[in-house]
């Protein structure tokens, strides 16, 4: 068993049926499985990726081969990721479609079945739909497109706008940043690559949505934006797998750029099935003046480790991140944020809430810095956990180093419980358990949530209830 | 078959000691019985068992609702078949507004896909609480979320006349409340009763009984019923003590 990506935990009693279900599979570019030299190389000519290209690959797969597991502070579960077992690189072909019409059949339903092209149609100034290792589909409506505004997929940003692409890629998260970004840059492929001219502000958000259709698969996807100075843009991610046997990894990295004055606003609404380990490493760089807010919900998955982070390099920038986990039996979020200040008079907002069900575990990792030699920096972190019945672990590691005078920081944190007082209560108005347990935690998010932009907040409560109603046995 | 809430020789007990003792009542609809009792004589068990309470083993008899049993039932089931429990302790719901939870609890009444329409709901809200004499505010506090006693008891009452229930038992509604919240308790259970409702008010004093006017009083003694008779039993139970009826039982 140990040779393979089998799941050890074979008991997950939870519903991400939503997602769950897959097409046989017919793909032009397959790089079969397992990670060398020859498999960068297949990927370089699959994509025809420019020399530069190629050499960025090779000296991440150096690194990732050379650096260990975290598991000195990381789960331990990360040692059942057998990296050998992976295919790297599926794909149709490298370009994606610009109406669904052209985009194959069988991924063509896949979205469908997701409902992206309707809320494409209902509210979206854009959307990339990336099916394993590239977009399918990658449209921007056209009186945004003539604003300006890039919206196209990696390979198309580092071969079409090298200028502002290479400025900017492996900058904010350097190649050797973990193990997870060296292997998502020796393997890269899809994500988003955007940009926003000055003073542009976008409307409606750009929406990317992540399918993983196949087994013993690895997706990489690498998203970098870029907002110029006073631009704005509302970004939205959506990821989901279908429920395989085997092991399926997730391991993106994105990289956030605002320039002085800019709104940057990234919304990742994630639901993977709980075989997939999501490993993502997501960072943004805030210039004077400007303020990026990560909006992170965290459904599904085996483990996630993902702790969005804002580096305050500018005068007055602002960072915040408003995080949603939730674990049910069998999976652990481990996530956080990460707030550096680099800056005077920069200001940084943590809110995070964990819901642990079951034998669920949800972990909180804060990592908020502020140099002596600052002046006027304020963070404030709140880390509030709630338990669904006794088997439920929540742990907080809030790591908060303040230098320097006028610099001033705040935290609290909480710990309550859904008792069976209260369940009994709300099941004697009528609402059923599993009703009565899904209320109880929107009402625990519903301040954070309140935050959102609408359709997120309704896309996260549907989320929450098929949640609960799954855990309920 | 007459409309009734019918507790046929119910035992019950809660970690292996029996409280419960092959109790006997019938409510009838349209009529409003109060059960009076000393703290420990098993009037809050009754409440929670005829409810579902998981923590209570039901070890004989049976709970009818218009002539079917509802043992056995989840707690949810039975309050869809219409039966309410307004608690002594309701329980507080953090982030939940009254008007959210009691719109889901209607829903939860209704088939899937035919959701209460929202103007409707409000129109609803709206009557009951002008009726109750509640102000508009108060719906979008989260549930009991640091309510005073007063607050609580109000809610308690709110979500009664919202659900109309076919029947409804009060749980020592009137502890911890001073005389004007008990006034405006008594006033929403008189403004709820009627021939559609049967209402068994427990409580361990007579005082709430003159604000809500029972047309029959049990009194209860050591798990059961050890007497029934009109209103009148309350002020003769307020004058004479529990003493003389335990004497009675005894004799």
């Amino acid at each position: 068993m140990s040779e393979t990506n089998t799941l050890e935990k074979p008991d997950l009693k939870i519903d991400q049926d939503e997602g769950n279900f897959s097409y046989p599979e017919d793909y032009a570019f397959d790089a079969g499985t397992g990670l060398t030299e020859k498999t960068i190389d297949y990927i370089c000519e699959a994509k025809e990726d420019p020399d530069w290209v190629r050499e960025f690959r090779k000296k991440a797969l150096k690194v990732f081969k050379d650096k260990p597991l975290p598991t000195h502070w990381a789960s331990k579960d990360l040692e059942n990721i057998h990296f050998d077992d992976f295919r790297y690189y599926l794909s149709k072909g490298a370009k994606p479609k610009r109406t669904w019409d052209e985009v194959p059949d069988d991924v063509k339903r896949t979205f469908e079945r997701l409902g992206i092209p309707e809320k494409e149609r209902a509210f979206l100034a854009g959307v990339e739909a990336q099916f394993d290792s590239e977009a399918a589909y990658s449209n921007i409506k056209k009186a945004v497109a003539e604003q300006g505004v890039i919206f196209v997929g990696s390979r198309e940003g580092l071969k079409d706008h090298p200028e502002i692409f290479r400025k900017w890629f492996g900058k904010v998260i350097p190649t050797a940043d973990n193990k997870f970004s060296a292997l998502n840059s020796a393997v890269f492929s899809g994500g988003s690559f955007i940009y926003v001219p000055k003073g542009v502000k976008v409307k409606h958000p750009l929406q990317a949505y992540f399918r993983i259709n196949a087994e013993n698969f690895g997706q990489f996807e690498r998203t970098l934006i870029i907002v110029d100075e006073g631009a704005e843009l509302t970004y939205m991610e959506g990821c989901t797998a279908p429920k395989f046997d085997s092991v399926t990894l997730h391991s993106a990295v994105v990289e956030l750029v605002a320039m002085k004055g800019a709104k940057l606003q990234y919304i990742t609404v994630q639901n993977w099935s709980p075989n997939v380990f999501n490993l993502v490493t997501k960072r943004g760089l805030a210039h004077e003046e400007s303020e990026i807010k990560w909006i992170d919900c965290n459904i599904g998955s085996r483990l996630t480790m993902k702790y969005p982070g804002v580096i305050l390099k500018g005068r007055k920038a602002r960072g915040e991140v408003l995080s949603i986990a939730l674990a049910n039996s069998g999976q652990h979020q481990d996530t956080g944020a990460k707030m550096i200040h680099a800056a005077d008079e920069t200001t940084s907002n943590i809110i995070s809430k964990s819901i642990s069900i079951g034998s669920g575990r949800a972990t909180y990792r804060g990592l908020v810095h502020i140099p002596r030699h600052l002046k006027g920096c304020k963070n404030n972190t709140e880390c509030d956990a709630l338990l669904i019945n006794t088997e439920s672990r929540t742990d907080t590691y809030p790591a908060i180093v303040t230098r320097g005078e006028g610099n001033s920081v705040q935290h609290e944190a909480s710990v309550s419980k859904v008792s069976a007082e209260q369940i009994f209560y709300m099941q004697q108005r009528g609402l059923t358990e599993g009703q009565a347990m899904s209320l109880s935690v929107n009402g625990f998010v519903n301040d954070l949530v309140r935050q959102f932009p609408m359709e997120y907040s309704v896309e996260l409560k549907r989320l929450i209830d098929l949640e609960m109603e799954g855990s309920v046995g | 078959m007459k409309s009734c809430l019918e507790i046929r020789g119910l035992k019950a007990a809660i970690g292996g000691t029996e409280i419960l003792h092959g109790l006997n009542l019938s409510v009838p609809k349209g009529e409003v019985h109060a059960i009076m009792g000393k703290n420990g004589s098993g009037k809050s068990t009754l409440a929670k068992v005829m409810a579902g309470h998981p923590d209570y083993e039901v070890t004989g008899g049976d709970v009818l609702l218009d002539g079917n049993t509802i043992l056995g039932l989840e707690p949810d089931v039975r309050a869809r078949e219409g039966l309410f429990l307004a608690f002594q302790y309701p329980s507080e719901i953090p982030g939940v507004t009254i008007a959210n939870f009691m719109r889901a609890a209607l829903n939860a009444r209704r088939p899937e896909g035919q959701e209460i329409d929202a103007v409707e709901y409000y129109n609803e809200l709206y009557q009951k609480m002008d009726l109750l004499k509640i102000d508009r505010s108060f719906t979008s506090r989260a549930v009991n979320d640091g309510f005073s006693g007063g607050e609580k008891k109000k809610n308690e009452i709110l979500q009664m006349a919202m659900l109309e229930p076919k029947y409804a038992v009060l749980d020592e509604t009137d502890s911890g409340l001073d005389i004007d919240a008990l006034k405006i308790v008594a006033h929403g259970v008189n403004s709820l009763r009627g021939p559609k409702m049967g209402i068994l008010v427990i409580t361990h004093y007579q005082r709430l009984l003159d604000y809500i006017v029972p047309d029959v009083v049990h009194v209860m003694v050591d798990g059961r019923i050890v007497k029934s008779g009109p209103k009148e039993l309350a002020l003769e139970m307020e004058k004479k003590g529990y003493d003389w009826v335990e004497n009675l039982v005894a004799a």
